[in-house]
């Protein structure tokens, strides 16, 4: 028997930090669920999620629970100092907000601009899984 | 108020290391300040302001101040990364024409290379050059959702490459022009880390870093630092050296907030330069010499269209064909060789661009690369990242 380990097949990642303000973003994750703030006020979603609206700067932002779809505004996959090449990049929500993420569970070489893509949770290291989105 | 003509760059200095061995980062901040008060034939005495960034140790300019004995009447830490610097030049000659000081000092310096300081990531978030001094980590209110996908600068970078790509046509054999601008003119500067010519070709062959950036996309990392001296139009006179005028600055933050109409293809210098010009009472078109701030070549070229020195989405064709080099095309950019070939101090460029732009005004650049009669130029800087949230800071200066 070899004690070699296995190269890893997809980057680790590290446990997210938390505060209260994110805090029912991450117990929501571990149940599988994705949310994003949307303001009682003006209307608009954004991310990453705020006590205060960002556009209207409402304190009445509220947790609403997204399917996590929308299309890859850009990426790119990174080779240097890792041992498995990563995508990263950023989706467009169908809801509107830009979320910066990674790009997993598919051959790196086919990703485009355009794609659609759908969240789903990555364990982490000792934290709550992350949202991380895929092709559809 | 306008700091047109209220102040003057009177010293610079470039310190020459490249892997300090030996060193501590407050010396490496001690010598610089040391070369350019001898420079501009001042005294340590007769500084009377201070400027650093997160580079500076402990906490800032209070702890730089007591390392090196500055008695001080103001002093600024405004942290924007890479850009801090040439904004400093632009807060400097703002406290100089509000009286608040006279002789103003700025400094950058650091030791990446050989205290293997990390890259971007980290506690500092994507494209950060690591972890500012006494920062509360914890508080960083977008690290929970970013910092866990492995953003870097390149990475980072890269998909600003990839957007701007998609939407405009850009290509790697543009982006490599402007590397190859650089090259040419780092062959004549003896401190320079990469002094070899290279062309479009060699930088395509070169490794694949972060799509679709090429190891030769992106900057050198090196030790090393620099200072730059403004004073007031008082002080400027009764120095033996050549009058290097400031004439316009502008600043300006860059973020997705909150992530509509997210737009990775232009950074902060649609604002900053903008607002540099106008207060300088110039355009684009009249600048002599340009320094870019060159993280990455992608870097150059969105930065030049957000100045207007070409129409967005054209900076692919503008940066071909050598347009960029010293006596070969019309815009001479970074002719020390830039970020791409020279230096980048403690990953940090900003400080290095306003020290060519000076050597350039004074006709003291290499005469390989100096530009004839260089009486106006731009500096011009981007710090944190363009693919996330950044600081853009351009400066006007005038020969007079
Ligand atoms: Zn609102």
């Amino acid at each position: 028997m070899s004690d070699v380990q296995e190269a890893p097949k997809t980057r680790r990642i590290p446990a997210p930090a938390t505060n209260t303000e994110s805090l029912p973003f991450w117990e929501a994750a571990k149940e599988g669920r994705f949310l994003i703030k949307r303001c009682g006020e003006c209307g608009k979603a954004h991310w990453y999620p705020r006590a205060l609206c960002p556009y209207c700067f409402s304190a009445d932002t509220r947790w609403e629970e997204s399917p996590g779809e929308g299309v890859i505004y850009t990426f790119s996959v990174m080779f240097r100092n890792t041992p498995v090449p990563y995508a990263i990049g950023y989706v467009n929500l169908d809801e509107g907000p830009a979320v910066l993420t990674n790009f997993v569970d598919c051959d790196l070489a086919t990703l485009e601009i355009g794609q659609r893509v759908k969240v789903r949770f990555q364990e982490t290291e000792g934290g709550p899984p992350v949202p991380v989105f895929a092709p559809v | 108020m306008s700091i047109k003509g209220k102040a003057y760059i009177a010293g610079v200095f470039e310190h020459p290391t490249r892997e300090a061995i030996g060193y501590t980062t407050p010396q490496l901040h001690a010598e610089c300040a040391k070369g350019a008060l001898e420079d501009a034939g001042l005294s340590k005495d007769d500084i009377d302001g201070y400027f650093c960034a997160g580079d500076a140790p402990g906490f800032g300019a209070m702890s730089m101040a007591d390392y090196m004995g500055l008695k001080l009447r103001h002093m600024d830490s405004t942290e924007t990364g890479g850009s801090s610097y040439i904004l400093h030049v632009g807060h400097a000659a703002e406290a100089i024409a509000a009286g608040k000081c006279s002789v103003a000092l700025i400094t950058l310096a650091g030791r990446p290379r050989t205290a293997r300081m990390g890259m971007g990531g980290g506690g500092g978030g994507p494209g950060r050059g690591g972890p500012p001094p006494g920062a509360a980590f914890g508080e960083v209110p977008e690290a929970g959702f970013e910092n866990i996908y492995g953003g870097s600068t390149h990475n980072t970078y890269g998909m600003c490459a990839m957007r701007h790509m998609h939407d405009y046509g850009t290509t790697s054999e543009q982006l490599a022009w402007i590397k190859v601008a650089a090259s040419h003119h780092a062959q004549w500067n003896e401190h320079a880390m990469l002094r070899e010519v290279v062309t479009v070709e060699d930088v395509l062959a070169s490794p694949m870093i972060a799509t679709p950036l090429h190891r030769m996309d992106c900057c050198v990392v090196s030790d090393g630092g620099g200072a730059v001296i403004v004073v007031s139009p008082e002080v400027a006179r009764s120095l033996n050296r050549p009058l290097v005028k400031i004439i316009g600055a502008g600043e300006a933050p860059k973020g997705p907030r909150g992530g509509n109409d997210l737009d990775l293809t232009y950074s902060g210098a649609v604002w900053s330069g903008p607002a540099a010009f106008a207060e300088a009472g110039v355009t684009p078109k009249d600048m002599k010499y340009a320094s870019i701030y060159d993280s990455f070549t992608i870097t150059v070229l969105m930065q030049l269209e957000d100045l207007g020195f070409c129409k967005k989405g054209d900076g692919g064709k503008f940066v071909a064909d050598g347009n960029l080099i010293s006596g070969v095309g019309k815009l001479p950019f970074n002719t020390d060789g830039g970020g791409l070939c020279n230096n980048h101090p403690t990953n940090r460029g900003g400080i290095t661009k306003v020290i060519e732009a000076v050597r350039q005004l004074r006709g003291e650049a290499h005469p390989k690369v100096q530009v004839p009669n260089c009486d106006l130029a731009i500096a011009h800087g981007t710090g944190g990242s363009l693919g996330t949230r950044h600081g853009a800071a351009t400066v006007i200066m005038e020969r007079e």
